[in-house]
Formats: structure tokens, sequence, C-alpha cells
């Protein structure tokens, strides 16, 4: 997992909105996230955090507005800031590669951990699907159990193949939606270490989290959502603890 | 090409899975069986009642047992958000469906051929001189229950009552497949047995029509 | 409102006119005798029935491609409306056939049709109930509806090959090939009579169902403060 396997990618939405029939799970959100940005959503269940990860992620479509990715702004600090997006760097979906984390595993219980992860990487087009997944198991921990069938692991192993599997085609951005449910206190330092790097190499990342953990530690900039909408966006430290913490909710 | 790939990889997991559990494949069996045993007792199976009646019914046991084995097909890839993973990772989400519904087609197959000796004894009809011929029949009829069951089972898995939800879709769409596979058959266990090609002909073309329908329409049958 | 009661009083009018013109101004046919009036309302009904389903398959390709809820309410409304002029044809059918054919139902394949599309927008109106979520169900109802209409012509055909050894029953050339010209206008003007119906009727449920619409998304609306 080098930095150089990949292009770092900002995201901006656009004036985002998801109704289901009348109801609105996303208002008119408009983001814009750089490139290497650590973001944290929080609010209550409902506000429209896992809406939002899935419409970055292109599996929900937008009742209206768009996201847009683009490349690095070289304007490290301020990447958000700024609304430089030069259009030889703007890049569409297809070309930005992203891992995803849903709630549940996404990956098949009926299978070994590294049967999923080759198919996975085989569906991506990666080349040298096994050797991609074998690296993986052993970055995740993985390596003894990888011919067990996924159905064995235990909830904190079984996050382990989910990140593996988010990790399989180098992502420039990183989606997660509250990794460390299931995570016993051992998890949550190695998935707090494993995502740290990942920030460091330069990943974009966005996750929602529940409550200040070791995870939400590691956010360079944290964002509320409230029944659909922002209401807090801050990169300075003390008003992140005010967001993050659940005595806000 | 990306398709044929992704579609190979894809009937690769299906196929694993099945084979690994086999509960697909050994609850089928077990209730065309009982089908085929409990219609036998509706009237008096000699050689000249079952050429009338035999071949329907051995579709009819067909039919419901696919509106039965089709229902986890999209289902299984709802535990565990699978299906979202899979979206995530093929470009383009066809191969999906050409996968699914290939694996159910060669289930579907595998099943009735594997019946077809039990349907021959309590009926006393002569399968195997016409055998091979059977297995077009069957596999042209199961593609026809096969490629609109796959869709459907896409959209069951996200209504209540789903159990009864696919049959009440799938069995009503399938009438032309039901007669074209019965006649079919039955031309073939006559004591002139004869290959309808026009039959074949239009269960390949009831294939085509719903396979283009899948191909143009079915990334919407997959969306969240 | 009174603008409606009186569009349907029209139409009322219309339609007893019709009927009585089909009883009394309509000569008797020689062969089937009074029984054949009951066609005048059979094929008008089935007319309605097929356009009314036309118009869903329309609706259904037209949600599937644009996502407005308007046409999901079209292809909801459509579907009802030409489930319940369906309803009609299926009962005069027997009762006509059965002094005529002897039979009160045969596999013909316009029977066949007609009962076998009435079951496949049974299958559609079950559905959508089944379904809670109005994207989704507008969504997966719009396809099913789809596949339901592009099997239409499969079971026309089907059915038409599997029974060409039976006698294909002569109903009548069609209006207009030496039709009696009393009985060409009473057709007419039933069938003219019957489209209006059809057209009050469609617009009546699309209104209901644009109302429906609103009062759930206020109800999901007022669940979630």
């Amino acid at each position: 997992m080098t930095a150089a396997g990949f292009t770092p990618r900002g995201i901006r939405f656009d004036n985002i909105e998801k109704r289901y029939g009348g109801l609105y799970a996303l208002r008119r959100v408009s983001l814009e996230i750089g490139a290497g940005e650590c973001v944290a959503f929080a609010g209550r269940n409902g506000s429209g955090k896992t809406t939002l990860l899935r419409i970055a992620a292109r599996l929900v479509r937008p009742s209206a507005g768009s996201v847009r990715f683009f490349g690095q702004t070289g304007n490290d600090g301020q990447a958000g800031d700024g609304r430089v997006n030069p259009p030889q760097q703007a890049a569409t979906p297809a070309d930005v590669p992203i891992g995803f984390v849903a709630h549940a595993t996404m990956v098949y219980d009926e299978l070994t951990a590294e049967e999923n992860l080759s198919l996975f990487a085989k569906l991506q087009g990666i080349a040298e699907s096994s050797k991609r997944a074998a690296l993986l198991l052993e970055e995740v921990g993985l390596s003894e159990r990888r011919a067990s069938v996924v159905r064995t692991f235990s909830r904190g192993m079984r996050q382990r193949v989910a990140i593996a599997r988010a990790l399989l085609n180098e992502p420039s951005v990183l989606l997660l939606d509250e990794p460390a449910t299931g995570l016993d206190p051992e998890g949550i330092t190695w998935l707090a270490n494993t995502l740290g790097r990942m920030r460091d190499a330069g990943r974009t990342i966005l996750m929602s989290v529940h409550g200040e953990s070791e995870i939400s530690a590691l956010a360079t900039r944290a964002i509320r959502l409230d029944a659909g909408s922002v209401v807090a966006d801050t990169r300075a430290g003390s008003d992140m603890h005010a967001i993050l913490s659940l005595a806000g909710a | 090409m990306a398709l044929i790939a992704d579609m190979a990889v894809l009937l690769g997991k299906e196929l694993r899975t099945e084979f690994r559990s086999r509960e697909l494949l050994t609850t089928t069996v077990v209730f065309i069986l009982v089908v085929v045993v409990l219609f036998s007792f509706t009237f008096d199976p000699s050689i000249g009642e079952s050429r009338r009646f035999g071949p329907g019914l051995l579709w009819l046991s067909f039919l419901f047992a696919a509106s039965l084995m089709l229902q986890p097909c999209f289902l299984r890839e709802q535990n565990n958000d699978t299906l979202s993973a899979l979206r995530l990772s093929v470009p383009d989400p066809f191969s999906i469906f050409l996968a699914k519904l290939s694996a159910n087609t060669l289930f579907l197959l595998l099943t009735e051929v594997l019946m077809l000796p039990v349907f021959a004894v309590l009926y006393n009809l002569p399968v195997l001189p016409v055998f091979p011929q059977l297995v077009l029949v069957l596999f042209l009829g199961s593609l026809g229950v096969a490629i609109p069951g796959t869709a459907f089972s896409a959209i069951s898995a996200q209504a209540r009552m789903r159990e009864l939800m696919l049959p009440l879709l799938l069995l009503p769409l399938l009438t032309p497949v039901l007669i074209a596979s019965t006649e079919a058959t039955g031309a073939l266990l006559e004591a002139n047995p004869e290959l309808r090609r026009d039959w074949l002909g239009f269960l390949a073309g009831f294939d085509v029509v719903f396979l283009t329908a899948i191909w143009l329409f079915g990334e919407y049958l997959l969306e969240e | 409102m009174t603008k409606s009661i009186l569009r349907a009083a029209v139409l009322f009018a219309l339609i007893a006119s019709t009927a009585y013109l089909a009883f009394y101004y309509a000569p008797i046919e020689k062969t089937m005798g009074v029984v054949q009036k009951i066609f005048y309302l059979h094929i008008s009904c089935a007319f309605s029935a097929f356009v009314a389903f036309g118009t869903c398959f329309y609706a259904n390709l037209r949600y599937v491609f644009t996502r407005e809820p308007k046409s999901d309410w079209l292809g909801v409304s459509a579907a009802e409306v030409g489930l319940a002029f369906i309803t009609v044809v299926l009962i005069t059918g027997p009762i006509w056939a059965h002094p005529v054919w002897g039979i009160w139902w045969t596999w013909d394949a316009r029977l066949t049709l007609t009962f076998v599309l009435g079951l496949l927008y049974l299958s559609y109106l079950l559905l959508r109930s089944m379904i809670e979520e109005p994207d989704k169900r507008a969504m997966f109802s719009a396809l099913f509806g789809i596949f339901a209409f592009l099997d239409v012509p499969l079971v026309y055909f089907s059915i038409r090959w599997w029974r060409t050894q039976h006698p294909q029953p002569v109903i009548l050339g069609g209006p207009g090939s030496g039709l009696e010209p009393r009985m060409r206008v009473s057709y007419l003007l039933m069938w003219g009579a019957l489209t209006g119906l059809l057209i009050l009727l469609l617009s009546a449920r699309y209104r209901l169902e644009a109302l429906r619409a609103g009062v759930e998304d206020l109800r999901r609306e007022a669940e979630v403060r």
C-alpha cells in the first residue's frame, strides 16, 4: 500500500438531494472535500450519513445534484477551500477507484477469505488477482485463516476481510460507514492504525462515526449532518471535539 | 469482452457456492419428485393417458419448482450487501444477470435431467430413444424460465410476501414457455417421435426477447 | 367539482342512449338473435381495455427513462382501469358464448390472451401493494409492466399455433365490413361512449393517485418529525 499506487482525488458534492418518496434523506448538500482529507461525518441515525456515502460510492443515485471527483489541487492544506478544478484534472467517476466499507461486510459467507478477495479482484480487473488477495490478507492479519470460510469468522475478523476487500483496487477515495461497528478494542486500535496509514499516504477518507473514538481521532475535518443537511463543518481541533462527541447529538 | 470475462468469474462463484452446499439442487429435486409422484395419483397413468397429460404436468412441475428455486437468487446477495460489492466491481451489471441466469438454467437443467428417468418409469413413457432431443427442449425451456425468472427474483427480493410474489409475477408470464415446451416434449414422446422445430424456434425467440429486455433494463433492476 | 359531475352526467346520458340504440334501433342479428346485442358492450370494452394497457406500457417506459412520479401515477391508473374493462369483457364473453357456441369458455387465442393479460396486470397491481418505498415501487412495477407487455404477442402466437386445429370462431368481420348501417352506427356510438368512459375513469383515477402520493409524502414527513 504505497502512495504510488493511486492518484489522489477530491470529491465535490453539488446540491445533492435524495428523496425517498416525499421524505428527504439529504437536502441540498454541497461539500468540497479535498484530496487527502480525512473527514468524519457525525449525526444521529437517519441524518443522511449513510446515504451520502452510498451516493459518493455511486450505489445510490441522487434525486438531484451531482458528485464530481477531481485531481489534487496541489494546495494541500486548503484543498477543500479553493474551487480549483482545472479541466485537465477533472475525473469521471469511473476513473476513480473507490473503496467502500458498508455496515454489512459485502463479502460472501459461503466462500473463504481468499476466494472472496480474489473474486472481487478479478471482477475489478486487477492483474495477478490471487497475489493481490494474498498480500491484502497479510496486511489485515488473516493469512493463517485465508482458507477458512468467512462464516466461521468472528465479527472482528469479518470486518478485516471487509476492509481488505475495499482496499483491493488501491482506492484513491475510501468510504467507510461506521467502520468500528462490532470491533473489539483491539480491533479498533488495528483499524485506527490501518486508516492512519491510509490517510498519511494521501488517500481521501470519508467515514461516518458514532461518537468519539480512536477512529474519529484520525479525522482532519468533522462534518455534522442533521435531517439531511450539513449543520456544522470544521477543521479546527476544538470544534471537531464538539461536533463528534455524542453530547452534541 | 470484459462482459464475458466477468460473467465467467461470476458464474464460477455461483457454481462454487451452490455445489458447496447443494441446498438448492437437493431441495428442488425432491420437490419435483414429490409433485410428479402426486400427479400420478390424479389419473390412471396408462400409456395413452400419460402421452396426453404427462408432458404438461412435467413442465408444470418444472415451472413450480423453478419459481421456488429462483427465490434465493438475489436474496442471497442481500444478506451481506454483496450485491453492492458486485455493482461496485463490474463495469456492466448485465454480466451479473448473465452469470445468474446461466447458473439458474444449469441448475434447472440438471434437476430436470435427473428427474427424467423417474418420470419415464412412473408414467411408462419411452424417454431414452429421444434423450438428446429432450435435453435440447429442456435446455431451451429452462432458459425461457430462467431469463425472466432471474429478473423477477431481483424484484421479488425487495417486496413483502416475496415467496408468493415470485410465482405470481413469473407463472402467468411463462404461459408461452409452458405451451411451447409441453408441445415439443409431447411430440417427442409420441409413438412416432418428432422434433418440433417450430416450437423450438418459438422458445428460442422467447429467450431472445427477454434476454434483450434484461440487457436494456437490467441495471434498473439492481438499483437501490 | 360540478364540472366533473357534469361530465359524468353527459357521459351517462351518452351510454344510456347508445344502449337504447343498440337494443331498439339496431336490428336483431339473424343467426345469433338478441344475444348478439351484448357485442356492442363487449367489443367496446375490449377496445378500451387494450387502450388502457397500452397506456400503462407507455407510462412504464416513460417512468423508467424520466423517473417522473406522474408517469407512475398514470401507469397504476391505466392498469386499474384496464382491469375493470377487461373484467366486463370476461363476463360478457361467456354470456354470449353459452347460447351461441354452447359452451361458456374455450381456449381460443383471443380469449386466452385476454385472460392472461388480466392475470399479468393483476400481478402488476399486487406487486405494487407489496413494495413500500415509492421510488422502488414505481421502478419495479414499471419494469414488470414492460416485461408483461412484451409477453403479450408471445402469448397470443403461442396459443394460436397451439390451437390451430380448432376452427377460429367467426365473431364478426370487423366493424365496417358489410355491417348493417344501423348496427354500425350503434357500434360506433358505443365505442365512442366507452372511450369517453375510459378517459373519464383514467383522469379521475390519476387525480386520486396524485392526491394519494401527496398524502403519503406528508405522512412520511410527519413520521420522521
